[in-house]
């Protein structure tokens, strides 16, 4: 027999590898029933439910956890994200700008802020701040430190994502505009900017879901009973009552949020794709 | 040849780095005349194209297009390219926009049309180049040769002095070229001055008022079509004829003579 006809005929001593495949995905099956089954059985769902499922607890949180908590938890998202796109379109296009200090500037600042974690960067805006502008007052109150913090954080991550999308955008659009008598500016502004934002739409909806998540960190700067939003509200009530039962509900409520946008970014991201085909 | 020709090029050198694509070139294109570039790849001839309307910044020399040097320092280079059309071989169609939005937007943003104006010199040049029923379509939809009509129609909307092709039909199917070609020998018959960088012989033979052929860098020939396609001077314009009249006659040639 030669070394060709070994590989293609099957070898009576061993399995085929349709049959090594089946027995390897027989495998993994088996592996995952023996995992959720021993989950099962050994935790203790007589105290989990004690402690997370409480149902009078649940009636109790609504509707404020809706009206209050939510509507918070999204208004503090919203301002963050709208502060941060608009510092990061001007640090991007810093970052492409001709001028050597521009770039540079851009450059120190996406690498400290996308570097630090955000929890350090709302410390930095409820203590320093205030520290280093004695008798300012941001305004918004809370909202607006919110807005900073959150903006602060997500710009240096939206302005590396504007950068790679304007940079996205093919050279022969820039020159086609020039040579209609377009300049540099009113080129970015009316034809290349509005191209790159259609590729960098999945990748901000993704943004926008971390920072809704970041969105929690505000209970480090302190908040009026009106201000609290999911997570704080979440666990001021867990605390009172000596039960978790909030926390779970106020989980489900990030969830409510943040699965349909993932669903959305999903098809963003399939509809960007069919596009550039 | 008129007296003011409508494009001068006075010695004009370009290198990227160490390369240096053009070696001094002169050349002069009259008002209404319709001069075919023609040459190898790498010949310099999309440079030269491109300094014209200062795409490309030239390291020495001049260009002067209607009487403005465009190489001046102090030029207002925007109000320049108003008056000069550029047509390339990608087409460079805005994606974004309708094919009306690609006529009006650069007519509304950088002539200062009204809405009204803009619409109307859109629509007018859209059925100069047979394309009146796709005004409401995207690029995306539009076959090559129709996107190369629609850009084209564009930069005609502009109302350029001077119409600049840089291969026009190189990227399209061979089938849809002709549908271009008409167009710019319409183009050519109602006298626009154009310069044409292009593979196509049998449109630089009728249409062209002069053919320059370029090699290396500089100028090796310029004529009228008859003489420079028909009955070439020069080795060189021979040989580049002969490889693109008739590919498959070719020779197999030692690869050392390239870069």
């Amino acid at each position: 027999m030669s070394g060709a006809d070994a590989q293609v005929q099957p070898r009576k001593s061993g399995l085929t590898r349709r049959q090594k495949r089946a027995l390897s995905r027989g495998a993994q099956y088996v592996v995952f029933v023996a995992a959720v089954i021993a989950l099962a059985v050994t935790a203790d769902w007589g105290r989990l439910k004690n402690q997370f499922a409480q149902w009078d607890l649940v009636k109790q949180m609504f509707p404020d956890v809706i009206t209050l908590a939510l509507k918070n938890t999204v208004l503090y998202t919203m301002s963050g994200f709208v502060f941060g796109l608009v510092l990061g379109m001007v640090i991007a296009l810093m970052r492409l700008s001709p001028v050597g200090p521009y770039r540079w500037l851009a450059g120190i600042y996406i690498e400290i802020f996308r570097g630090l974690p955000a929890l350090l960067i709302f410390v930095f805006v409820g203590v320093a701040v205030p520290l280093a502008f004695p008798g300012t007052e941001i305004p918004g109150g809370t909202y607006g430190k919110v807005a900073l913090a959150l903006g602060l954080v997500s710009a240096a991550y939206m302005a590396e994502t504007i950068r790679a999308g304007i940079q996205a955008v093919p050279k022969g659009q820039m020159e086609a505009a020039r040579s209609l008598g377009f300049s540099h500016a009113r080129a970015m502004v009316s034809i290349i900017i509005p191209q790159a934002f259609r590729i960098v739409i999945p990748p901000l909806t993704n943004e926008l879901v971390l920072l809704f998540k970041d969105s929690s960190l505000v209970l480090f700067l302190g908040v009026t009973l009106e201000e609290r939003e999911l997570t704080k509200f979440g666990r001021d009530l867990a605390s009172q009552t000596a039960n978790s039962t909030p926390i779970l509900v106020a989980g489900l409520c990030y969830l409510l949020v943040t699965v349909p946008l993932g669903f959305v970014v999903r098809r963003l991201e399939a509809k960007a794709g069919e596009a550039t085909k | 040849m008129s007296s003011t020709p409508e494009i001068h090029v006075r010695d004009l050198y370009k290198s990227f780095g160490d390369n240096e694509v053009l070696r001094g070139i002169d050349l002069e294109v009259g008002q209404g005349e319709v001069v075919c570039v023609i040459g190898p790849s790498g010949s310099g001839k999309s440079t030269l194209l491109r300094c014209v309307n200062l795409l490309e910044e030239p390291t020495k020399g001049q260009v002067l297009v209607g009487g403005t040097e465009v190489t001046h320092p102090d030029v207002d280079i925007d109000a320049v390219r108003r008056r000069i059309g550029m047509v390339f071989q990608q087409f460079n169609l805005f994606p974004h926009l309708s094919v009306t939005e690609n006529l009006t937007l650069p007519q509304r943003r950088v002539l200062r049309r009204g809405k009204e104006e803009a619409a109307r010199i859109a629509a007018e040049n859209l059925r100069r180049v047979g394309l009146s029923e796709k005004a409401d379509a995207y690029p995306a939809s539009l076959s090559g040769g129709q996107q190369q009509r629609v850009a084209i129609a564009r930069a005609l909307a502009m109302g350029p002095e001077v119409m600049l092709f840089d291969e026009p039909t190189s990227a399209l199917d061979p089938e849809l070229v002709g549908d271009v070609l008409a167009v710019m020998r319409m183009l050519a018959d109602e006298g626009m001055t154009m310069m044409v960088v292009t593979h196509e012989m049998t449109f630089a033979r009728e249409v062209a008022d002069r053919v320059v052929f370029m090699d290396g860098g500089v100028i090796v020939e310029d004529g009228t079509p008859a003489q420079v396609i028909g009955n070439p001077s020069h080795e060189r314009t021979r040989h580049f004829l002969s490889r693109l009249l008739d590919p498959a006659m070719a020779d197999v040639e030692e690869t050392e003579k390239g870069p």
